[in-house]
């Protein structure tokens, strides 16, 4: 049984067909990167998969449970799914620290020390131990990208999914997030990510799913896709991103 | 013909100031209780609640406050509820000053980035988890000057309450002036006073105002 399955997925935002029937299944462990063009229905197709958007036809099953627009479900998937934002989305009133902790105390309930404990570890891992006491607005974008790989963390997921996580960066800050996610596929998370680092995608992703209106165009191993694209749709995305 | 020296004049529109003061207050706690519920109400982002928010907003802001004095005067004593001039002033300063606060309020929550909501989906917050943590502490840093701003509004909008009869500073004024006929004299003090109360509460909003920008 697949980690993440999606069958046949529409999604409309009025009259606008955003998603034409998407079939994709990834398998725990797996590092898939989901590349095309702008408004080619990569980050709606991201947004499905955490119910951040509803779809209106079709399933999308994530760790066993169905992805329906119930708030009670939602929070329960939660668990299961981490998402890291282009825009970090870190709260921007609490300290490093806080940010990390907040989901495990309200959410999993944990007590404070636990907590605590859990998200210097996590910071530490990140490579951010000393931010701990940190306001992110005096962090580089780089740094707080981390912090909020350390707050998805912090919940335990069993998929992470990230939405042009190194977008927002500037160039010489891509390369330690980066890291990052390389240290998590060694540690055996499944990642899902919409990303225009192709060289990523190239190298550390085991899959490629490429978008184009609205469907998956065409997917497969990272290698083989990069190394012979077989629609001329890829060919011409690869060629103009080169 | 009683005299009245200048102290005389003074003191009693100091005594009349307290009430200006009391009213001010009154409004602005009832104005902001009222307000915040709304805006509770309205972040659940029900579409009939919002409808019924919105126009009830769009109902007391555009309509002038001497109107709407006038109306819970004299209109909820036609329905048979007989209000004192008290009553009507705070319940009408109230529903004005609600309409306001929820106005602002709303717009700083409004001003948050989406993403903040979106984060907190992500990590399982409840609704309430949600507001408490996330989104009333920074709207509320955002709307501390803007709230100061209004309640310098709500001061001189109390000054209406002088028509229906509530004695405060402008009524005193009134009153004393018919005595004493030295108009310039007399609205010079009152204005003097209404000055007095507001002015400090504009420097704080502007000070507030300052801080805000430091700490963001």
């Amino acid at each position: 049984m697949s980690l993440v399955s999606l069958d046949e997925v529409h999604k409309y935002y009025g009259e606008n067909h955003v998603l034409k029937g998407v079939d994709l299944r990834v398998n725990a462990g797996e590092v898939v990167s989901i590349i095309g063009r702008s408004g080619s229905g990569k980050s709606t197709l991201l947004r499905c998969l955490n119910g951040l958007e509803e779809y209106q036809q079709g399933a999308v099953i994530v760790d066993n449970q169905s992805v329906e627009n119930d708030d009670y479900k939602l929070r329960l998937l939660s668990r299961s799914v981490g998402m890291v934002f282009q825009n970090f989305n870190l709260f921007p009133h609490m300290t490093v620290g806080e940010n990390v902790m907040l989901a495990t105390k309200l959410v999993l309930k944990k007590s404070v020390t636990e907590s605590r404990q859990l998200a210097e570890e996590l910071l530490a891992k990140v490579g951010l131990a000393d931010k701990f006491d940190a306001y992110p607005g005096n962090l580089s974008g780089g740094q707080q990208q981390r912090v909020a790989i350390a707050r998805s963390l912090a919940m335990s997921p069993k998929v992470l999914l990230c939405d042009e996580i190194t977008s927002a960066l500037d160039p010489e800050l891509v390369g330690e997030v980066l890291k990052v996610l390389e240290q998590l596929k060694e540690e055996g998370m499944t990642l899902i990510l919409v990303t225009h680092e192709m060289n990523f995608a190239r190298d550390v992703g085991d899959r490629v799913v490429f978008m184009n209106q609205g469907k998956v165009w065409e997917t497969g191993p990272s290698d083989e896709v990069f190394a012979n694209p077989q629609t001329d749709e890829l060919k011409s995305f690869l060629a103009a991103v080169r | 013909m009683v005299q009245f020296t200048d102290w005389d004049i003074l003191k009693n529109l100091l005594l009349a100031a307290r009430w200006t003061i009391l009213l001010s207050l009154l409004a602005f706690a009832g104005g902001g209780l009222f307000g915040l519920i709304l805006t509770l109400l309205r972040s659940m982002r029900n579409t009939f609640i919002t409808r019924v928010i919105q126009c009830y907003v769009e109902v007391f802001q555009g309509v002038p406050l001497l109107m709407q004095l006038f109306l819970t005067f004299f209109g909820l004593s036609l329905l048979g509820i007989e209000v004192d001039a008290w009553t009507a002033a705070i319940l009408s300063l109230t529903l004005f000053s609600s309409a306001f606060f929820h106005d602002i309020w709303r717009g700083c929550i409004e001003a948050l980035p989406k993403g903040q909501w979106e984060a907190c989906r992500t990590l399982g917050f409840t609704y309430m988890q949600t507001m408490r943590y996330i989104i009333v502490p920074q709207a509320m840093r955002m709307s501390i000057a803007p709230t100061v701003g209004f309640s310098v509004q709500i001061v001189k909008g109390t000054a209406l309450a002088s028509v229906i009869g509530f004695v405060e500073l402008t009524k005193a004024g009134t009153m004393i002036n018919n005595a004493v006929f030295e108009p310039f004299k007399v609205f010079a003090l009152v204005a003097l006073l209404y000055f007095v109360i507001c002015f400090p509460l504009s420097v704080l909003a502007r000070y507030l105002e300052s801080k805000n920008h430091v700490t963001r």
